[in-house]
């Protein structure tokens, strides 16, 4: 049996990890010695203590921002990729449309949050669309330029089968575009997120479908600070987990045959 | 004496004894630039040949080899497949394949994956095209490498690969460009052996173009001097050798001698495409 240290997964996950021990430890230390009170800046303990105060309310509101962030992200995908399809059908489409999705996209979100949300009545929809806006260029961008890499050696070996257009996009266009669009994937959904925590922030809805922005605002009201970091730190980890579930599924779709995704090897 | 010199300009189309599988009827091809790829030319490629296109850069061997592929088509001029126009092409018995200069495999797909392919297009049944492709990969000794992705493979594997999707097909007309250029020249004289012993057991037609006199004496039945400005067909040279040809022949002084003939006709074949005029 290989020696733990020696295994290929060891000092990428223990390294990491070791330094946000460290971290926490100092952190904590730097508060006791200094006693620095929790309204200013909280220890780990009080923030722990914070959320396992009131961690029903925390997770529910989790659960609200996920929601959001998922949908959005769904969205974008799926209302990206087609356009991306549409784009490369002419160059005259993507001519006349592609200035409008730059404006889409350089339009800072948190200006057109206030206007969607009075414009959409049903606040989730609403914080949906917020959220999807952001996310959704990325996808258009990277699924366009892949399904226009092509190989044209390949390009003309079909052309040359007599194959037609769809099955010229399934065989051959979609495939060739599959590691752009994973690197658009992946800077999407953590796009969707932050649209998801801005849009609630200038909604700043409350009640049953509360996100976490919402708490955020909320204990800063109530100068709860460790509570805050709490939630903040939810949302961080969603982020991490979001990346990380992309990276896998980017793997999984490419490990055997992309250089994006191939591991060391000889 | 195996030497066939044609007036440069205009070659006649070569009398050929067996039904031509290939005719060009006085078809050239200006570019949209104005370019002039090709001069008229004549040419006939009977069933059974081994036909090399071979001569300087800008000779238009590449471009005749497309127009034979129907990948472009001619300015002016004609060309006929089995007799007929290119819609009969693909139906049973006219069976068309292509070779690449570059393998053009499919990163994605798992070897035997690219090498079924044109069966895909051609909606096989399945067990009817796995039964091939194990045929073909057999045919270019990678069976082994069936399940590994193309990057695994080196080049000359992957060019294997290219050359057992054009036989999968069982093609009756096989056109290759260049196939081996980028080889290196052991793995090249290997794959040369392969193609000649594979065509002759399979009664290939072939049309090959080729930038190494060695490699068009030591497969060709006939082989096609080339020169530019304009591309035209300089000169035709046979190589009367019996099939199957193996590494003996590569050794054999009759191989040297034809090598030497044939350098001195691409020498000429590189004096008449000098430019003439501003």
């Amino acid at each position: 049996m290989t020696p733990l240290a020696q295994r290929a997964w060891f000092w990428p996950v223990v390294a990491p990890i070791g330094v946000g021990v460290l971290l926490l430890v100092g952190w904590q230390a730097m508060c006791d010695y200094f006693e620095i009170p929790p309204y200013l800046f909280p220890s780990p303990k009080a923030i722990v203590t914070a959320f396992l105060d009131d961690y029903p309310t925390l997770l529910h509101a989790l659960w609200s921002t996920l929601k959001i962030t998922f949908q959005a992200f769904a969205l974008a995908v799926v209302l990206g990729s087609l356009t991306a399809f549409i784009f490369v059908q002419s160059r005259v489409i993507e001519l006349s449309l592609l200035p409008y999705a730059v404006l889409l996209q350089v339009t800072p979100i948190v200006a057109v949050a206030p206007l969607l949300i009075i414009l959409v009545k049903n606040t989730p929809v609403a914080l949906t669309l917020c959220a999807t806006v952001v996310a959704i260029f990325p996808i258009i961008s990277n699924t366009t330029i892949g399904l226009r890499t092509i190989d044209p050696g390949l390009l003309s070996y079909f052309r040359m089968n007599k194959v037609g257009r769809a099955e010229t996009l399934i065989r051959l266009r979609i495939p060739s575009a599959l590691p752009f669009f994973m690197a658009g994937m992946r800077i999407s959904s953590g796009l969707a997120l932050i649209g998801a925590v801005v849009a609630e922030f200038v909604a700043g809805t409350g009640g049953r479908s509360a996100g976490l922005a919402y708490e955020i605002l909320q204990s800063g009201f109530q100068l709860d600070i460790p509570r805050m970091f709490a939630a903040l730190f939810l949302i961080t980890l969603t982020g991490v987990v979001l990346f990380a579930a992309m990276i896998g599924l980017q793997q999984m779709l490419l490990g055997h045959w992309h250089e994006s995704a191939l591991k060391g090897e000889t | 004496m195996n030497l066939v010199l044609s007036e440069p300009q205009r070659a006649a189309a070569a009398p050929v004894a067996v039904e031509p599988v290939v005719e060009i009827l006085s078809a050239e091809k200006i570019f949209a630039n104005g370019f002039r790829g090709l001069a008229p030319i004549d040419l006939a490629v009977g069933r059974g040949e081994f036909v090399s296109l071979i001569g300087p850069s800008g000779c238009g061997k590449s471009t005749l080899l497309k127009l034979i592929a129907n990948l472009i088509e001619p300015s002016d001029g004609k060309i006929m497949w089995w007799r007929g126009p290119f819609d009969a092409v693909g139906k049973a018995g006219r069976q068309l394949a292509f070779v690449f200069q570059e393998p053009t495999l499919m990163p994605w797909a798992r070897v035997a994956r690219n090498v079924r392919l044109p069966l895909d297009f051609l909606r096989l049944p399945k067990a009817k095209s796995e039964q091939r492709v194990r045929a073909a990969l057999e045919q270019v000794d990678l069976l082994p490498a069936a399940r590994a992705y193309p990057r695994q493979l080196s080049g000359g594997m992957k060019m294997r690969v290219s050359i057992a999707r054009a036989m999968v097909t069982e093609p009756d007309l096989l056109l290759m460009d260049e196939p081996f250029g980028a080889l290196d020249e052991f793995t090249r004289n290997r794959l040369d052996e392969d193609l000649v012993r594979l065509s002759w057991q399979r009664h290939l037609t072939t049309v090959f173009v080729t930038h190494s006199i060695y490699e068009a004496v030591f497969l060709s039945s006939r082989i096609v001097v080339m020169a530019a400005n304009p591309g035209r067909v300089f000169a035709e040279f046979s190589v009367d050798e019996p099939y199957p040809r193996d590494e003996n022949f590569r050794e054999s002084e009759r191989f040297a001698s034809r090598c030497r003939d044939l350098s001195a006709l691409l020498t000429e074949a590189s004096f008449a495409s000098r430019k003439v005029g501003p």
